[in-house]
């Protein structure tokens, strides 16, 4: 495999320091590709200066379809399709269909959660995920950078992450 | 850890209570004058309720007794009827709002919460008004319970006219031990000991959190753990039973398994909504600095997941009644729905309890800005007001029961009293625990 994608990795093994060393590498105007930690540090991703997802919104308008198929569904079966007298009611009486209403919008929105979540983070069933180093499911915490969108050099990225505190400074090309 | 901060009740907030206390005592006599002078006019309303009864009772078992019943006990005038079911429904939502105070700060030591040890103070706080509203209820019952409780009128229980099978069979559950159609020992024992042992979890509570102050250490903490533990069995089973009782019982013969939750869950969220008030309140005044957007965002989302809860408990009661429809269990919808004076209300608490907070609530930011969450937490008020006025008027007031300047000056002087009540309360302790073991974790707080 022909190696195009060239990583510098700093490898920390105290979030307070990592933290810290965020915030001096974006500082410099270097763009990082990835913080892999083993456990959810808080303020990296305001550190990082990632947006909030936008994931809510689909599941608002997942949801929202579920709920418009379901109303759409059983006033069609039970109003048109097939009308039923069941215990006195009108044929399309809104009151029983609400259970109906109320399970397919948290299915959808649950569903459609999900698929959008896997598509916009580009996690496709048969795709082999790159593991930077393994120790970031263990003790240590990567900090990734793509060499290909910064203009510093290699060297130049590793002296700072050196200086910023991290233990060991290493190369990824995938 | 945190710098001592005292609430101090200034003269201005005493002197704007005691304006809205006299706004609303000024309103219920000008309520009460034009209910006494349009009392005349309810001759025909009264003829298209008899037909109503008549149309349930012909369905029910118990024939043609209660009718006659009903009509005997027609009792005080339209204009007293008024005012007693008014006090009655108001204190029940103020002893609520009370009492889910206490029942906010076990759940917080029951489940370990750090993220609330800021606000503790002021959810204790409204706990204090647990005795008053004790004392009012229990003054409250003998003023009202001829008007107000159908099932206290000795001829129910005589063979004869008025004789009625089925609030026969549930005397046992009033009147035990003594006969049933005298004096509801039972009945009243059951409120003074909900009452009593309430008051007695908040006394033994308070002063573990206020003794935590001065001794410091988690030995405080595990008591007041503790204690929280076995008041939450306490209430799970006395606040189920004490809506029986206050609310439920007012419609005898009606009957629904889910009216202890029902009532849990209005109470709750009310509670709730309360609580994030007084806290926006506190925080507007330039106290509770250290609570931020984060703690903010936890009471919305409280009042969010409690609005829907209290909609999934009202749908579970509506659905089964309204699908199995029995025509005893439906006349309780049929008082409240289709053409009758509570029709509007009805439809409006569903809408502030549920389909606003849903929406307004939905996204986070909603949740983090004290604006929105004043504006939804005053519509859940509201809108749980109306629940309660729902619950109990149509059971006691027939057709005649109305909503105008003499509920709502009551409502006003009750929450005059509660809002007395409670701040003073909160200015008699540290507002923010000193010694709290979870400080920490909650200054840090984030989500």
């Amino acid at each position: 495999m022909e190696s195009n994608k060239n990583f510098v990795l700093g490898v920390f093994d105290d979030e307070d320091i990592l933290l810290q060393a965020v915030t001096k590498v974006r500082d410099r105007g270097i763009k990082i590709h990835e913080v892999y930690s083993p456990f959810p540090v808080h303020g990296l991703d305001e550190a990082l200066g990632y947006k909030r997802t936008r994931l809510p919104i689909a599941a608002f308008v997942f949801g929202m379809t579920g709920t418009a198929l379901a109303l759409i569904m059983q006033i069609w079966m039970m109003g048109y399709d097939w009308p039923m007298i069941i215990g006195g009611k009108n044929f399309a009486a809104l009151p029983p269909f609400i259970p109906v209403i109320f399970e397919l919008t948290v299915l959808l929105s649950a569903l459609g959660m999900v698929a959008t979540f896997l598509i916009v983070s580009d996690m496709k069933p048969y795709k082999w995920p790159q593991q930077f180093d393994l120790r970031s499911t263990d003790d240590k915490h990567i900090l990734a950078i793509d060499l290909a969108i910064n203009k510093l050099t290699k060297d130049d990225i590793g002296a700072l992450l050196k200086d910023s505190g991290a233990q060991e400074v290493n190369d990824k090309n995938f | 850890m945190v710098a001592e901060e005292y609430y101090e009740f200034k003269p201005e907030a005493k002197k704007k209570i005691a304006i809205l206390g006299a706004v609303g005592i000024v309103l219920f006599i000008l309520g009460v004058f034009l209910a006494m002078g349009s009392g005349s006019g309810h001759e025909e309303e009264h003829a298209s309720a008899q037909t109503l009864t008549n149309l349930v009772a012909s369905a029910d078992q118990v024939a043609a007794a209660p009718e006659v019943t009903a009509e005997e006990h027609h009792g005080s005038p339209v204009w007293l009827k008024r005012i007693y079911t008014s006090l009655w429904q108001n204190n029940i939502f103020f002893a609520g709002i009370g009492i889910i105070g206490l029942f906010f700060v076990t759940i917080q030591y029951a489940a370990q919460a750090g993220w609330s040890a800021p606000i503790k103070r002021i959810p204790l706080a409204m706990g204090q008004w647990i005795p008053i509203s004790g004392i009012l209820m229990l003054v409250l019952w003998f003023i009202v319970k001829a008007d107000v409780f159908h099932w206290t009128h000795h001829d129910l229980y005589v063979e004869g006219d008025g004789f009625d099978a089925i609030i026969n069979g549930k005397s046992g559950y009033f009147f035990w031990p003594l006969d049933a159609g005298g004096f509801p020992l039972f009945f009243i024992l059951r409120m003074v000991v909900f009452f009593g042992l309430w008051y007695l979890f908040f006394v033994w509570i308070k002063r573990e959190m206020l003794a935590e102050d001065i001794n410091g250490g988690t030995a405080h903490w595990t008591k007041a753990r503790s204690l929280s533990a076995v008041f939450l069995v306490i209430f799970a089973v006395s606040s189920s039973i004490a809506a029986w009782d206050w609310v439920m019982s007012i419609d005898t013969h009606w009957y629904s398994t889910m009216m202890g939750w029902y009532v849990f869950a209005s109470w709750f969220v009310t509670g709730l909504a309360v609580i994030t008030l007084l806290v926006i309140y506190l925080k507007e005044g330039g106290y509770l600095k250290m609570v931020n957007a984060n703690h903010l965002h936890n009471l919305g989302l409280f009042v969010f997941a409690f609005s829907i809860f209290w909609t999934y408990i009202w749908f579970s009661q509506f659905l089964l009644i309204y699908y199995a429809n029995i025509p005893e269990e439906t006349v309780y919808f049929v008082n409240q729905m289709n053409n009758s004076p509570y029709s509007w209300v009805f439809y409006v608490s569903i809408i502030m309890n549920f389909v606003l907070p849903f929406l307004l609530f939905m996204t986070r930011d909603s949740k983090r800005h004290m604006s929105m969450l004043k504006v939804v937490c005053v519509i859940v008020v509201i809108g749980h007001w109306f629940d309660f006025y729902n619950m109990v008027t149509p059971g006691v007031m027939q057709h005649d029961g109305g909503l105008g300047f003499l509920e709502i000056g009551l409502t006003m002087v009750f929450v005059a009293a509660f809002l007395y009540v409670t701040l003073l309360a909160l200015s008699k302790a540290p507002l923010v625990a000193k010694n709290h073991p979870m400080m920490g974790e909650a200054l840090n707080h984030h989500i």
